[in-house]
């Protein structure tokens, strides 16, 4: 490790977003020539490690220094201007604008009279490419653009701004073997040339072949700094997730009954192709792959909110005709969508009102919803479902993240279905919550409900699912059983090995 | 600003890293071009000059005046001030924004020079110009504050400054007893600027030119212009990309205030009448010619040109009307299926282009795997 100051630290800073203590006391310091890890499962701050380095938050307390200098960083802007850059997750692309000035937006060259100079501009983008080995056309749109080729766009605004703080939240994560390889690459080139990377995935390998230190936040709070060397894979975890692995999921084992989900051939051109696959009643399969790989889409069609240009999709022995979520959910189905938010949970209402909402009818006498029966109903599952809550009245964006999910799986619930489908059932919920939903979907299965996890955590998928799914680019790559299942297994079909 | 104009020299390294590499079979190539992502935004003014052909040749066809130097003249005089609305509006629809108030501002700016005239009839021309333009400025500050500092939507905040401002403009007439303003009370100078022209060329439509010149350039040229196009692209993408967006909307909105207010004024000169109603309904045909002209209404892309072709196509629609034998009552009714049009047009080709582009992803990623 280096003896110099580093060039960017932070020290003892909390952060709380409402009654959410998102950090707690967190202190990091990042070096010149270093790529340093950030571990931490889902919920455990990292994100608010990164939007603070990036100046979309301030600390509540402790502070932020540059160069060992105290800065307030007001605003994304300042902190570009202080050589930091921050990729994220899901790339920010301007879809209209053609993929040099997506590089150089903020920043263009200019010539005289401070107009763009568009041919440097478009010059300096292929140079750019060239140097990060991906051929990619200056000229064109974002608009289309796969998940890995926005992320090396990412990657080149980082350079275009002659960033020496960048900041990588798992930009992995939706890239192949060959895609990540080219990154980690790029990633070594500019720590020895002198930037300081703060590198966050979840594939632990990643971590070990990349980075020289590692810091681990859990629950928001410092847990340790280390040297990589000095950690194996095992404690790693341990100090990630504060207890053994196995304790995280329910032990379950029972007979699965008769066919409750059959999917035949399933296509949807450009997107997935050919996919069948069967969920009993009473198992759990996890369907794994990338980011893009076509989970959700596969999901999306299943229920029917997206088309399906070929194939079947029958539930409880009767063939759901069209695509249309009325007729899944009549038949049966039920889906928990991946961005709760968005898709799963209406936040400004009430959490009677939404965990309701799928079957208004049975709780309406006219056509006019019946109070007292609503929130009977509500009350009934929200004690089935531990729902912590100061009243059932209350808008559901006063809940945490666990507690708005389980509002979501009561929601579906309700309507009493053969097959339920979640889609990244624990994605940004503590690690207390995520027990409770992984013990209720244990306990749905030992009901008989058939259960479809798509998860991109792997440990969820090999903790919770009697058989796994692998996809990789559209396509079923992989069909492994419970003792088949490994992170190797997994991994392998997920990033197109044939098992 | 800043102003890192050096190449991207942090990173030596690289440039020793050229050999070319072979791509995996299964990684989407983005190298093609994409030819109709790009022609997108010059087939529609493409698109809007044939239209306008049709129209021209069939009223020509039923009466060959509608050709001559002087229906060519009316044309684009008649084009001319919606032409300079429209590409104001441009400006703020392409950052996801919208300006209902247009009629209202116009409406009171116009009314502004009447007075000027009735306070002192020798008022120089200049200085009602600089007036109205002002008038206008500080009106579109007034949106724009509201729309980038208080964050109401732009739809909400000009709709009722539409009903404010066109409340001010009856009290100001009520108040001054004001009916009616008429040529005789303006100067002559004041009404040759509205009704002149230069080499057959309308004054006003070489106002017009001008101004949607330096808009065209303006947006395509610098760093503030482009910034306007990503802000209706991404707006989150565009926060962290650290574009001061609220300062950047606020300023579109006071330019296409402006620009308003230069419009209340020509208005004025042109027709030599002026009462309080000025504009009235003015700003659905700006928005039409917006729309009509190409610019999507959700941000993001779309250039002035377009806009102001489109103003061009809907006037001359309304002139080729009455020619070609349809009653003057269905003239609004031809604005609104221009419009539809349009968008259905831009709807067709987004799901083509998004079909396309799924089916080419579709086909790498079959060739990908064995």
């Amino acid at each position: 490790m280096t003896a110099t100051r580093p060039l960017l630290e932070l020290r003892d800073v909390h952060k709380s977003f409402d009654a959410v203590r998102a950090l707690r006391g967190v202190s990091l310091e990042l070096h010149a020539g270093e790529v340093h890890a950030l571990a931490g499962e889902n919920g455990a701050g990292k994100s608010t490690v990164v939007r603070i380095i990036g100046g979309e938050h301030r600390p509540d307390a402790g502070e932020l220094l540059l160069d060992g200098e105290p800065t307030r960083l007001r605003g994304p802007r300042e902190a570009q201007r202080h050589g930091i850059a921050v990729i994220h997750q899901e790339p920010t692309q301007f879809p209209d604008l053609t993929v040099a000035e997506n590089v150089f937006m903020g920043r263009q060259p200019l010539r005289a009279g401070r107009r763009i100079d568009r041919s440097a501009m478009r010059a300096r983008t292929a140079e750019l490419f060239d140097a990060l080995g991906v051929p990619i056309e200056p000229d064109r749109v974002t608009r289309g653009l796969s998940i890995a080729d926005q992320q090396i766009i990412e990657i080149a605004k980082a350079l275009a701004a002659e960033a020496r703080i960048i900041v990588m939240d798992e930009p992995t994560a939706a890239l192949s073997t060959v895609e990540a390889e080219r990154l980690f690459r790029v990633a070594r080139r500019l720590a020895d040339g002198g930037a300081a990377l703060l590198f966050i995935s979840h594939r632990l390998e990643e971590l070990a072949a990349l980075c020289q230190r590692v810091t681990v936040l859990r629950d928001g709070a410092l847990v340790t700094t280390a040297a990589m060397a000095d950690v194996d894979r095992d404690t790693l975890v341990r100090s990630m997730v504060g207890r053994d692995v196995e304790q995280l999921f329910p032990g379950r084992d029972h007979e699965p009954g008769d066919a409750a989900l059959v999917v035949e051939g399933l296509t949807r051109a450009g997107v997935f192709h050919d996919v069948s696959f069967t969920v009993r009643r009473g198992e759990v399969v996890g369907l794994a792959g990338l980011v893009g790989s076509g989970r959700s889409e596969v999901a999306r069609a299943v229920f029917g909110v997206d088309e399906r240009d070929a194939g079947t999709v029958t539930v409880a022995g009767r063939p759901l005709r069209g695509a249309d979520p009325r007729v899944a959910i009549a038949a049966g189905l039920a889906m928990v969508p991946e961005d709760r938010r968005e898709q799963g949970l209406v936040l400004d209402l009430s959490i009677e009102r939404n965990a309701t909402l799928p079957r208004l009818r049975a709780v309406s006498r006219w056509g006019v919803v019946r109070r007292a029966r609503e929130r009977a109903v509500a009350a009934e599952w929200a004690e089935r479902l531990g729902l912590r809550f100061r009243r059932l009245a209350d808008p559901v964006a006063t809940l945490s993240g666990g507690n708005q999910q389980k509002v979501v799986l009561g929601k579906w619930l309700a309507t009493e279905p053969v097959v339920l489908i979640v889609d990244e059932p624990t994605r940004g919920i503590d690690v207390g919550a995520k027990v409770e939903v992984h013990a209720l979907l244990a306990d749905l299965a030992a009901r008989g409900i058939a259960v479809l996890m798509i998860s991109s955590e792997l440990s969820e998928v090999l903790g919770m699912a009697d058989r796994v799914l692998v996809m990789h680019e559209g396509r079923l790559t992989a069909e492994l059983d419970r003792a088949e299942a490994t992170e190797e297994t997994v991994m392998h079909a997920a990033t197109g090995g044939r098992s | 600003m800043t102003s890192n104009r050096g190449t991207p020299n942090r990173t030596p390294g690289e440039r020793d890293a050229t050999q070319p590499q072979v791509r995996d079979q299964t990684e989407p190539s983005s190298r093609q071009r994409d030819p109709k992502a790009k022609i997108r935004g010059g087939g529609r003014e493409l698109g809007i000059v044939i239209a306008l052909v049709a129209v021209v040749g069939a009223a020509t066809i039923a009466r060959p005046s509608f050709l001559s130097a002087q229906g060519l003249h009316d044309l684009f005089l008649n084009a001319s001030i919606i032409a300079l609305l429209a590409v104001g509006q441009t400006l703020l629809v392409i950052t996801r924004n919208i300006d209902l108030s247009v009629g209202s501002v116009m409406g009171l700016t116009a009314f502004l020079s009447g007075q000027l005239f009735l306070n002192d009839k020798d008022t120089p021309v200049i200085l009602v110009v600089l007036a109205g333009i002002a008038l206008g400025a500080v009106c579109g500050a007034i949106n724009g504050a509201l729309v980038a500092v208080a964050k109401v939507p732009a739809l909400v905040v000009t709709l009722g400054t539409l009903y404010v401002f066109r409340g001010v403009d009856y009290a100001w007439a009520s108040a001054t007893d004001v009916q009616q303003v008429n040529a005789y009370q303006m100067s002559p100078e004041f009404l040759s600027l509205g009704s002149g022209s230069v080499l057959g060329v309308p004054n006003l439509t070489l106002i017009a030119l001008a101004v949607l010149a330096v808009a065209a350039y303006g947006l395509h040229n610098y760093r503030a212009g482009r910034e306007l196009y990503a802000i209706g692209s991404n707006p989150d993408a565009a926060r962290l990309a650290g574009i001061p967006s609220g300062r950047r909307v606020f300023g579109a909105f006071v330019i296409s205030g402006g620009l308003v207010g230069l419009g209340g004024v020509l208005h004025a000169a042109y027709f030599g009448t002026i009462n309080a109603s000025v504009g009235t309904g003015e700003e659905l045909s700006v928005v039409a010619a917006v729309v009509v002209g190409g610019v999507a209404i959700f941000g993001g892309s779309g250039t002035v040109v377009g806009a102001a072709l489109g103003a061009l196509l809907l006037t001359t629609i309304t002139s080729a009307l009455p020619i070609l034998g349809v009653p003057a009552f269905w003239q609004r009714a031809v604005d609104g299926a221009a419009l539809l049009v349009a968008i259905s047009l831009d709807r067709v080709v987004m799901l083509r282009l998004a079909a396309r582009l799924r089916e080419e992803r579709g086909r790498r990623r079959a060739g990908g795997v064995p």
